[in-house]
This record gives structure tokens, sequence and C-alpha cells, in this order.
């Protein structure tokens, strides 16, 4: 058997008083594929932070490749460079040409030379496409090229998987093809992925796993396909009523 | 009749009585005493000793109060925001303290009392003491500022250097600090002109010749060479300090429209 990419088991993860992750147990194998959908609030962005510790869990256990992130002794920064994260609102930073941002953590975390980070730099660009924006600053980007940055960037630390929280929903609509077609990309590659998403379509084509979830459980996983056109529960029909 | 009309009826009403007040000033004034005393030798002596000693100290003096005054800040910003309680602690007793004291006390403290309390002379004499009397208050004020502009820096910023396995320490000067300087340029400007202006307090420690600062030097002429007895290098030394600091806060009022703009 080979060990999960991610293995989460009974997290809980209260803010104050309000407990968000009320138990929650999941796996992603190296390679799949893994969609997650649900309301607003019920706790999608939580779980996702949880995986790479921007969100401190309250109890429960989540190993990464085998290693045990909610151990203190565990190098968190070490674990962070196998996990690629690409936020909704993007956050390039704003004050660092797009080369620069991909070489920024090249540099100082992986201690790659000049030279080879931006060969490295160079190379995830083409591949999404932005080839000729390397001295661009992004402001002078629009959303979809800024996103499709972030993912090169995130690419450039060689991870072994990678996070999406929700990609394309601050984008304009005639921006999101181009996001998800890299996503595409990456999936057909044998990316390990977790992606949370209002893209049904997206997750229906690439992913290999669909997880619901409701106010900080999950309701009902399974294949995107059975799960999409065959929901078993009732908060699933009604969840996917709504926004299919 | 017209409301156009009124109003412009009131308005040259206005500037008639305040072109009478002006007229009154300049009959009731002696023009010939005021001259003596504010333009002697129409302003011709004194401006080498005071460009040559007195402005290019100014100038020395207030950067390296600004440069050790910033270290100080960003030091005391990053202990207000850490962590640890004790640091916090710390820094806001510290801010308070030299906040809460008018400058010309600190630098008094650091030119004669520490000295001898502590049995530590400050390197350049007691110009050399007041410099650091400036430090420790410049640091109290700049410190709230770039508090202000670190915490102003989105969350997001740090989360992303963070997702790419950056650590703290990385985070912080690659990424966090360049964007909260950019955003507190305007404020800090300020501070560099306040601290212009504060420098002229250093003239009440004393200090070698050499060693002298504008308001230093236009003392000195106050009492001595040609113009003894005016004021006229008071007037020359208010001159020198406008020509500095007006280009300085135009900028300040300038980059702040910018910054306004690009939001
Ligand atoms: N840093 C925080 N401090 C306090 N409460 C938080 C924090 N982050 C999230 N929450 C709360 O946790 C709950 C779940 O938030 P989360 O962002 O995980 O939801 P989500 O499923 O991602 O929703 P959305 O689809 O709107 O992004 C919400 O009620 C939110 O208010
Ligand atoms: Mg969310």
């Amino acid at each position: 058997m080979t060990t999960a990419a991610i293995h989460v088991s009974d997290l809980h993860k209260s803010f104050g008083k309000n407990e968000v992750l009320k138990g929650i147990d999941f796996h992603v194998d190296p390679g799949q594929v893994v969609c997650v959908i649900g309301p607003s609030g019920s706790g999608k962005s939580t779980l996702l932070r949880c995986v790479n510790r921007l969100e401190e869990p309250s109890s429960g256990q989540i190993l990464v490749e085998g290693i045990d992130i909610t151990d203190p002794e565990t190098d968190l920064d070490d674990v962070r460079t196998r996990i690629g994260m690409v936020f909704q609102q993007f956050n390039l930073f704003p004050h660092m040409t797009v080369l620069q941002n991909l070489c920024i953590a090249q540099r100082t975390v992986k201690r790659r030379s000049k030279k080879q980070a931006i060969e490295i730099a160079r190379a995830n660009l083409e591949k999404v496409g932005l080839a000729e924006k390397e001295s661009a600053y992004p402001a002078h980007l629009s959303g979809g090229q800024q996103q499709r940055v972030a993912i090169a960037r995130a690419l450039s630390m060689d991870p072994d998987m990678m996070l999406f929280d929700e990609p394309t929903s601050a984008l304009d609509p005639e921006l999101v093809g181009d996001v998800l077609e890299i996503m595409k990309q990456l999936a057909a590659e044998g990316m390990t992925m977790m992606v949370v998403t209002h893209e049904m379509g997206f997750a229906r084509e690439v992913g290999d796993k669909l997880v619901f979830m409701d106010g900080g459980v999950i309701v009902e996983e399974g294949d995107p396909r059975v799960v999409l056109a065959d929901p078993k529960h009732e908060r699933t029909k009604a969840f996917l009523a709504k926004v299919l | 009749m017209k409301r156009s009309t009124k109003r412009r009826l009131r308005q040259g009403g206005l500037y008639a009585v305040l072109a009478a007040i002006v007229v009154l000033l300049a009959l009731a004034v002696d023009w010939a005493n005021v001259r003596a005393n504010f333009w002697a030798d129409g302003l011709g002596s004194n401006w080498h000793d005071l460009i040559v000693t007195g402005v290019k100290n100014t100038a020395i003096y207030t950067i390296i109060a600004f440069a050790l005054g910033l270290a100080l800040a960003l030091l005391l910003a990053l202990m207000k925001l850490s962590d640890v309680v004790a640091y916090r602690w710390i820094a806001t007793a510290y801010i308070e303290l030299f906040r809460g004291l008018p400058a010309l006390i600190t630098i008094l403290f650091m030119a004669f009392a520490v000295p001898i309390a502590f049995q530590w002379r400050p390197p350049g004499g007691t110009a050399g003491a007041g410099v650091v009397g400036l430090v420790l208050v410049a640091g109290a004020y700049m410190a709230e500022t770039l508090r202000a502009g670190l915490q102003a820096v989105p969350k997001g910023q740090a989360e992303a250097a963070r997702s790419l396995g950056m650590g703290p320490a990385h985070t912080l000067i690659h990424i966090i600090i360049p964007q909260a300087f950019r955003i507190i340029i305007p404020p800090l400007t300020n501070e560099f002109v306040l601290l212009i202006k504060d420098t002229s307090l250093l003239s009440i420690v004393g200090a070698a010749v050499g060693q002298r600062e504008l308001t230093n030097v236009t003392r000195d002429f106050l009492s001595s060479g040609d113009t003894a007895g005016t004021a006229t290098s008071l007037m020359q030394a208010a001159l020198l300090y406008l020509i500095i600091t007006l280009p300085l806060t135009r900028l300040v009022a300038w980059l702040e429209k910018r910054q306004q703009r690009a939001r």
C-alpha cells in the first residue's frame, strides 16, 4: 500500500467558541484530484488551510506524505515547500516583477542559484502561457493572468501536491477558462490536487473524488460523476439543486 | 440685485478691508529700524559659516538621527507586534515614555545627566550626546508609524510567502517590510522634516565650534561678527530652514496625493 499524499483523521478546528470543523476524515492518494464543494461558511477553506498549517488544527491528525504536520517537532517550512497553494485573491507580491515573484522562494528557501531559479521560473511561465510577461508587475496583469502567475509561482518550488482555494471565483467569467485549462493540464500530468471550487464542470471532468461539506462535516463523498448525477443525501441534493 | 452681483460686492468689501489693514501696518512700521534689525548689510554677511558649518552639521545630525531612529523604530514596531507579552510591554512603555517627554528634556538628560550617572560618554561630545537624545525620541515616534505600516500589508501576503515555505524572517525581510515602507513613505518624510527642525534643540547643549548646527551658529552671530546685536542671522537661518523643509513638505503632499490616486 502506498502512503496517502494527504491523510486527515478526526480533524477539529474552532475559532474561539465557533467550531468550524467537526471531525473530518478523508484522504487524497498520490496523483488524485479531489474536489471539495459546499455552501459558504461550511469550512472548505479552513480545511484546506489546515493541510498546510496556515490554520492550526484544534485536534486531530494530518499526515502529509506520512509526516505528521500537527507534531510540534515537524519542520513546517520544509513540508510547505512540498505543498503548493493557490489563493482566491492570487496574493502575488505587488512590489516584485513576475519573474521575481517566481524566484524569491526558490532563492531563499531552496537556495537555488540565480541562474537556476530564473531557468525554472521561465519554464513554468512558459507552461502557463505567460513567458512574455516576466518583467511585468502584477498590477499590470489581468486577474486571469495573475492567477496563472500564482500557479507558476507555486510550481516553481517543485511541489508534490497543489491546494487550490476557489482559484477562479475572483475572475471575470471570460477569464475562468484559461485558469481551468492549466489546472486540467496539471491534473493530466499526474499532479496530486485538492481543489475547493464551484466549477462543477471541472469537478465532473477532472476530479477523481468529490467531497461535499456542510456545517463543518463531510456529508457525502465519492466519484464526482456519481455524486453529481445521483446524490444520496438530502443536503447534497438541496445544494446541487441550487448551484447546477 | 442679482445674487452673483451681491457676492462680488461682498468679496470686494473683504478685499478692501484687507488692503486697508496692510496699508495701515506699512505706515505704522518704522521700516528703517526693521531693516537695520533684520536685514543688516543687506543680508550679505554670515552666509559662509551658516551654510558650511551650520547647514552641513544640521544635515549630518538629521541623517544620523533619522537612520538610527528608523532602525530603533523597526525594532520597537516588531516588538510591539510580537507574540511575547514582555516584548510588547517594553516597546509600549518605551514609546509612551519618549513621546510623553519634551524632546529637549531627553536631549538634556543625554547630554548632562547620563554621562555623569553612568560614566559613559556618547561619541562626538555633547553634540553626539544630543543626537543620541534625538535618536531615542525619533525612534519612539517612527515606531508607531512603522507598526501601522506593517499592519497595513494584507494578511494574504504573509500567507502566500509562508505557503511557499519561506520562514518568518525571510517573509518579513522580503515581503512585508518592503511593502510596509512603501505605504509609510509620506509619514516618514514628515518625521524627517520634524527631525530637521528638532536638531535646532541641540543648540542648547553647546558644542565645539566646528560641530555646531544651524541654530547654534546663528546664535553666535547674534552677539558677534558684522551683524552682532541685530536679528539678521535669525532671518538668514529662517530662510535656510525653509529652503530645506518647504520642498520636502511639498513632496509629502505630492506623494500622499499620488498614493490616494493609486487606490
Ligand atoms: N480567522 C478566522 N477567525 C474566525 N472565524 C473564522 C476565521 N476563518 C474562518 N472563520 C469562520 O469559519 C467558518 C468557515 O469559514 P471558511 O472560510 O472555511 O468557509 P468556506 O467553506 O471556505 O466558505 P466560502 O465558500 O465562503 O469561502 C465561517 O463561519 C467563518 O466565519
Ligand atoms: Mg473559502
